[in-house]
């Protein structure tokens, strides 16, 4: 379509300066962790070591990276599946017109785009005023959800509105009950999207900074973790704790991909089945 | 049939429903209620006065801190909008294979999912005093002494605003310009437009719902944002959220209630005015 001119050339430079300007910090930081016991927060490099990953898990050392990472794994991992099972249920009931669907979606809207820190405030507020206490798993854990729901419950919007919804038409003249046919057809037909719908639920809530700020109570989640300890830690070890929970991250999306391109090509299997005897 | 299953989609849609009532709405409707509460050093105290709405609108403190978060959030729109349309313009028009569309693409979406305070420290070794910008810089023998307003300044956390935020321009308007129509740019084209009319004709028009979309999440985002302020400035720079936390950590609720109830009508003044160039349900 376009020739290969100067124009390409130009804005494939852009681009590369940009991934550059995106990963560019994240190498960095990388490289210097791997550094000695006398490292510092620059370069050069001091010696080559795993001296800080260890220090990283010595508790003394960082506060309690240990547990605050526990508990975001779990607190990621729950708001996970319950934004997967609610986005979902939520996505099959606005294919049908019900009276209050506009203002539930807008209320989504709303969730996204009301800042972080007034969601958390709010929560911290009312927590207070009816006099309960404050944690990761209950109020926090609500926080992450105002935040991870209205993704999960767009992109179930994304995948209806491409949704054939022939295929439930002959799920049901075959005689299959609606449970039937959520079961045995439209979750396997939109399962890569829910995936992708548990990725995004797991890691916008193990990220979580603002939300948490006045929701999590007595015990720390990771990222505020990591907040406290970018004011006071002025060794290598914070950049070991980023090497570590990017890596974690990355092995995080590396799965949901490698998990959906095997659904993706299960499912092109056994559609190249369609109309054979089986 | 179609009777007897009518309360399907609300039962559906409870769940839903429940968790932004008690997490959003709820929560929201606490702050405006308390931000007419009194406090004293100890505890709030349950009534009804305008006082913390006075104290913050006639202070000029308020004023300064509000037109600096402005300021930072015009900067910032403006970049992110630049960078995110060329590189989606890229992605959607001169990159041929869908496949490479695809892995560019998503190389491009993956940062996004690690830490952003991870990211932000992560600009520490590039601009800090003995950093590798500094050393390169004294290298080339273009400065003679390390520049100082490349960490904990202004500049640093406009940087980290762009860094952590240009996806969310990418993202919708790739997307939006994935729709167009390729026949219009030949249609274009044929008729003698040169390559600039045609992107400023025919591909940005067509873009706008992506432009205003991105525009939302970066203006909200930063409109709200104080841990990148906190971090980057290095505590010298003001937002309006450091002043919601400043206020917090001095126990003074209603007030910081009270500048919540103010920056969430201006989120929601600048986030309307933007919904009126865009359905969002129909981008979807």
């Amino acid at each position: 379509m376009h020739r290969r001119g100067s124009a390409f050339w130009l804005l494939t430079g852009f681009f590369a300066l940009f991934v550059l300007f995106l990963y560019g910090p994240t190498i960095t930081i990388t490289i210097l962790s791997f550094q000695g016991p006398s490292g510092g927060l620059t370069f050069p490099m001091r010696g080559l070591s795993l001296y800080w990953f260890g220090n990283l898990f010595e508790k003394q050392m960082v506060g309690d990276f240990a547990g605050s990472f526990q508990r975001s794994i779990v607190l990621g991992l729950a708001a996970m599946v319950v934004t997967v099972i609610v986005s979902f249920s939520a996505g099959l009931a606005f294919r049908k017109r019900f009276r209050g669907s506009s203002v539930v979606f807008y209320l989504a809207i709303a969730s996204l785009i009301v800042p972080s820190i007034l969601i958390s405030l709010g929560i911290g507020l009312l927590f207070r005023v009816i006099g309960v206490d404050t944690a990761w798993y209950s109020s926090a854990f609500g926080a992450h959800l105002t935040w991870t729901l209205p993704f999960g419950l767009l992109i179930m919007f994304a995948v209806f509105n491409r949704f054939d919804r022939r295929y439930e038409e002959v799920a049901r003249d075959l005689g299959a009950t609606s449970w039937q046919t959520v079961r045995h057809v439209i979750v396997p037909i939109v399962l890569p999207s829910l995936i992708g719908v548990g990725l995004f639920g797991f890691t916008l809530s193990y990220d979580e900074f603002a939300r948490s700020l006045y929701t999590a109570g007595t015990f720390n989640t990771l990222p505020l973790e990591i907040y406290g300890m970018t004011t006071n830690v002025t060794t290598p070890v914070l950049y070991a704790l980023g090497t570590f929970t990017t890596g974690l991250s990355f092995l995080v999306i590396a799965l949901a991909l490698v998990s959906t391109i095997i659904v993706r090509r299960r499912r092109a299997r056994h559609g190249s089945d369609a109309g054979k005897a089986a | 049939m179609r009777r007897a299953t009518a309360w399907v989609p609300y039962l559906q849609v409870t769940p839903l429903s429940l968790v932004f009532l008690l997490f959003l709405v709820v929560p929201i409707a606490t702050i405006v209620v308390v931000s007419f509460f009194d406090y004293n050093t100890t505890e709030i105290i349950p009534t009804f006065l305008l006082q913390n709405y006075e104290e913050l609108l006639f202070s000029p403190v308020t004023w300064q801190t509000y037109l600096q978060t402005l300021e930072f959030t015009v900067i910032t729109w403006a970049l992110t909008l630049l960078i995110g349309f060329t590189i989606a313009y890229y992605l959607a028009f001169y990159v041929r294979s869908a496949t490479w569309q695809t892995v560019l693409f998503l190389v491009c979406t993956i940062p996004f999912w690690t830490s952003n305070i991870i990211r932000m420290i992560s600009w520490i070794p590039f601009l800090g005093r003995n950093g590798l910008m500094n050393t390169a810089l004294l290298h080339m023998g273009l400065i003679h002494q390390p520049l100082e307003f490349l960490l904990f300044s202004d500049f640093s956390v406009v940087l980290a605003y762009v860094h952590l935020y240009t996806l969310f321009m990418v993202v919708p308007i790739f997307n939006s310009m994935m729709r167009i129509d390729r026949s219009l740019l030949e249609a274009a084209r044929d008729g003698g437009a040169s390559g600039w009319q045609t992107l400023w004709n025919v591909i940005v028009p067509l873009a706008k719902p992506g432009i205003a979309i991105g525009s939302i999440f970066v203006v909200t985002i930063v409109m709200g944002d104080f841990v990148t302020v906190r971090l980057m400035s290095g505590g010298q720079t003001a937002s309006v959220g450091l002043m919601m936390m400043n206020a917090m950590s001095l126990l003074q609720y209603p007030a910081a209630a009270a500048n919540a109830v103010v920056l969430l009508l201006l989120v929601l003044m600048t986030v309307g005015v933007m919904m009126r160039l865009v359905d969002i349900r129909k981008e979807l």
